[in-house]
């Protein structure tokens, strides 16, 4: 049995709190407030304590889905991106740049959201990027 | 916020308005709790009698829309009785004539008028929180998601500064953020108009520094916001859409209209860990990952970076969103090789001035609050010390206005949308939680007892909600949480998914929608 603690910060509102996943051969089986972290301070809120719930959830979407005939149909990555590839190209070269949106995240990261402006804005060419912050 | 979390505790009144702070931040009311305990005055204005208006010392309950009214009412008795900091607002401040002017013509009896707050109420909490060594207001989308977004927090801004409640301890106009990156989101420059740390894309200074730095020809024109991409995509304008964890088929106002735009799109993307109510519209689905299997770091509320850390394996084969938009970015033809997030935060602390001191190594621990401008600052506990960050800090003339939408004799009900404790946004990730589910496993609309009896309808039983862009039918949950002719609904379901009714009329400059106020009709379902 192999069982440890990471120490990172929780994913639902914005306050930051710090908490402990607990992980035991790999699955994540529960969640421990920091107490040292200046926000929280030893505490959690019910979301908090119960935030390991999801991630492991069997919902999870597990492999890239391209449509087909109509239908979300389970591809490899390399066709998956591939084919993204190719249709933002195509799309950027018959429409132009600024016929291309995207949505970053207030999910992902802070490296996420600059890679994906950096994407948006040096790879395709244009500044049609938002996220959810009036949301 | 301009100030940190810790520092609410030590404030000594606290005004609180638009935030359900105990159900949305509930380790921000931890603080406020603290507060009381040690003497503060709490100050509540929500439309909602919240349980944090349990525990205030005036709680107030303004007309929905009404709070620059309400605001400027305050101000008018602060002035009148002079409460003001007048060496603050002479050394520190500028545009007091113009903003007096209006001020002037906000007197309590008429804003109890337009707000539904008594002229004494108004007068008190005017008093207390003027009267405070230290005031914090505390805000949050109660306040934001108005057509007079803008305005309503411009007017908060005017009554920190009056009162000498900025660029100290304790003090300062405090906006709690909902969502636990959205601080990052927008530092990282995931917006329209700014690259990462605000720095704006038609300077040419900028355009200049990013397009070396990445090698690229970069647009200085200025990008869509989200209601001007779903626009561009019915009306064809627009052909692709990449949506990276975002539910915009729940999320945003006028679901209808969103449907109409996701279905006209010619290629979607949608990159998520959950198969969501928006990735049914997908061409592309690519599995990214959550924030246990990564690494990486995120900004909160306080504007503290810290760090996230990889607990366990990516599920299936699921790929961390930065390692996906490498490998699609290098397929396109845009060369990036980064070999892990703290690469590309190196990247980051070059490019962005109020993240150059930071560093994964100096972010063990507690992390970093920025402007941290250089590898030696130890980061910045409250803004506009000393000076606003534009010099003098200016006060806005702002007249009130009313919403978008008001009540008439087709839809005589108050709409107003928020939150509840245990579910997060869109539902995808706590209503998948089974201990989170269970507490409240559906949607329901909040109703006054009296106009529950006036239709007829117990708790529990269904209602249609039909506003002039949608319908939908509901449970009734009867309280006294909310005022005769006002109902609320939690936006966090899909299958009763108050975005349907909500209204898209956005402020003119942020573009935030009205999410809480609209006009509905309730009637007993069949």
């Amino acid at each position: 049995m192999d069982y440890k603690t990471v120490l990172t910060t929780c994913a639902y509102c914005g306050c930051g709190c710090g908490l402990y996943l607990e992980v035991l051969d790999g699955r994540l089986i529960g969640t421990l407030p920091s107490k040292t972290n200046p926000i929280n301070e030893g505490k959690l809120c019910v979301k908090g304590w119960n935030i390991h719930e999801f991630v492991q959830h069997p919902s999870r979407l597990t492999k890239p889905l391209i449509r087909k005939n109509g239908t979300l149909t389970e591809a490899s990555w390399d066709e998956a991106l591939d084919y993204t590839a190719s249709r933002l190209k195509e799309i950027k070269e018959a429409h132009g740049s600024h016929s291309i949106a995207f949505l970053a995240s207030a999910k992902v990261t802070n490296e996420e959201n600059y890679v994906i402006m950096k994407f948006a804005r040096a790879a395709v060419g244009t500044n049609n990027v938002d996220h959810c912050a009036r949301l | 916020m301009t100030n940190s979390v810790a520092e609410i505790e030590d404030a000594d009144c606290i005004f609180v308005i638009g935030s359900n702070t105990t159900s949305s931040h509930p380790l921000v009311a931890t603080r406020i709790f603290r507060a009381i305990a040690k003497g503060a005055k709490l100050v509540v204005a929500d439309p909602r009698r919240i349980q944090l208006a349990l525990k205030a010392d005036t709680y107030v309950r303004q007309n929905l829309g009404t709070d620059v009214a309400l605001l400027n009412g305050m101000m008018h008795v602060i002035l009148k009785n002079n409460w003001h900091d007048q060496a603050f607002v002479e050394e520190r401040c500028e545009g007091f004539e113009e903003f007096k002017e209006v001020i002037d013509n906000y007197p309590p009896e008429k804003v109890a008028e337009t707000t539904g707050v008594s002229a004494d109420d108004i007068v008190k909490i005017a008093e207390y929180y003027a009267k405070a060594e230290a005031a914090s207001i505390v805000y949050c989308m109660g306040i934001t998601q108005h057509t007079t977004g803008v305005d309503n927090v411009k007017s908060l801004a005017n009554l920190a500064m009056l009162t000498g409640n900025m660029g100290k301890e304790s003090t300062g106009v405090n906006p709690l953020r909902g969502q636990n990156n959205v601080q990052g989101a927008c530092d990282m420059g995931g917006l329209p108009n700014v690259y990462s740390g605000y720095q704006a894309v038609n300077v040419i200074d900028n355009q200049t520094k990013f397009e070396n730095a990445w090698n690229a020809k970069l647009s200085d024109q200025i990008g869509l916001t989200i209601p001007f991409m779903l626009s561009g995509l019915s009306e064809g304008t627009l052909k692709a859409l990449y949506v990276v964890g975002e539910n915009p088929m729940v999320s945003d106002p006028d679901i209808g209209h969103v449907e109409k735009a996701m279905k006209n799109a010619e290629f979607l993307v949608v990159q998520d860990i959950f198969r969501t109510p928006t990735a049914e519209f997908a061409h592309v689905v690519l599995p990214g990952t959550s924030f246990a299997e990564k690494d990486g770091t995120f900004t909160n509320t306080e504007r503290r970076v810290q760090l996230v850390r990889k607990a366990v394996e990516p599920v299936g084969e699921s790929k961390a969103d930065w390692e996906i938009i490498q490998e699609l970015s290098n397929r396109f033809g845009y060369q990036m090789n980064y070999e892990s997030a703290e690469d590309i935060m190196e990247e980051i602390s070059t490019l962005t001035p109020s993240y150059g001191g930071i560093t994964y190594e100096r972010l063990q621990g507690e992390g970093l609050a920025w402007p941290c401008p250089d590898k030696e600052h130890p980061g910045t506990k409250f803004l506009h010390k000393d000076k606003f960050a534009r010099g003098l800090g200016l006060f806005h003339a702002i007249e009130y206005k009313p919403p978008a939408e008001v009540v008439d004799d087709e839809f005589p009900f108050w709409l107003s949308t928020g939150r509840v404790h245990v579910h997060y946004h869109t539902g995808t990730m706590t209503r998948v939680s089974p201990s989170l589910h269970a507490e409240i496993p559906e949607g329901t609309l909040e109703m006054h007892p009296e106009d529950a009896q006036r239709l007829a309808v117990r708790e529990g039983e269904k209602v249609k909600v039909a506003s002039r862009r949608g319908e939908i039918t509901a449970k009734v949950t009867v309280t006294d949480r909310v005022d005769e002719g006002v109902v609320f609904m939690p936006f966090h379901f899909a299958e009763t998914c108050a975005n349907v009714l909500t209204n898209p009329a956005h402020d003119p400059t942020a573009k935030i929608p009205e999410f809480k106020v609209c006009a509905v009709k309730v009637e007993k379902a069949a």
